[in-house]
């Protein structure tokens, strides 16, 4: 029988073979959190700048599955967001936050 | 005693002089009702996020002072009723924000002398 008659029978599974593994990244870079690594006990929220790292480009909060932050932190950075929102320093909505 | 931070925005209508008329009343308030005043900022005229009451821009002035709940709240109770005040936002400061704050103030100071 021929290979292509062998397919069709289904009696070969069609197995894809490379001559060198494919270069395919599973190692994934371990996220940390930043406060812990840096030390920075209290989170500002009169520093827009900096609390632009926890949101996208809708002004929403990131999750920290995201960016890593702990769980102790990740309170901590919401509440400076919704302050900061509260003083118009950022915006509750927005579009292309990040150009 | 405690420590807190208020953070208020003025409405972009007024005057130099009304301005500094009503941020000299809030200070009054406070030095009056046995509170200490540790700092005073001036962010000038800033852009806002969003638009409040049809206005794109604020002065904001930011007052640190420790005393005891009642001069925060009665502080509020004022803005609530003054019309320049668009926003106000008052934080209780603790010790990581404390040091925090002082650092801050140093950062500034060291930016004025240079």
């Amino acid at each position: 029988m021929s290979k292509i008659e062998e397919e069709s029978l289904g009696k070969k599974e069609s197995e894809i073979r490379y001559l060198t593994p494919l270069n395919i990244d599973t190692i994934t870079k371990k996220k940390y959190c930043m406060f812990k690594r840096s030390g920075i006990k209290y989170i500002d929220y009169k520093g827009p700048d900096f609390l632009l790292k926890f949101v996208n480009e809708q002004g929403k909060i990131l999750p920290r599955r995201l960016t890593g932050t702990s769980l102790k932190y990740q309170r901590k950075v919401s509440i400076a967001i919704k302050r900061a929102r509260h003083l118009a320093l950022m915006p509750y909505v927005a579009d292309l936050l990040k150009g | 005693m405690n420590n807190y931070e208020t953070v208020f925005i003025l409405n972009p209508v007024l005057s130099e002089d009304q301005i500094e008329e009503a941020v000299k009343k809030y200070e009054k308030l406070i030095s009056d009702s046995k509170a200490k005043i540790i700092a005073k900022e001036n962010w000038g005229l800033k852009k806002f996020a969003y638009p409040i009451q049809n206005k794109k821009s604020g002065f904001y002035h930011l007052i640190e002072y420790q005393g005891s709940i009642d001069v925060s709240k009665n502080i509020e109770k004022e803005f609530r009723r003054d019309e320049r005040v668009m926003r106000y936002l008052t934080v209780k400061l603790d010790k990581h924000a404390l040091a925090w704050a002082e650092k801050r103030r140093n950062k500034i100071k060291e930016k004025v002398k240079v």
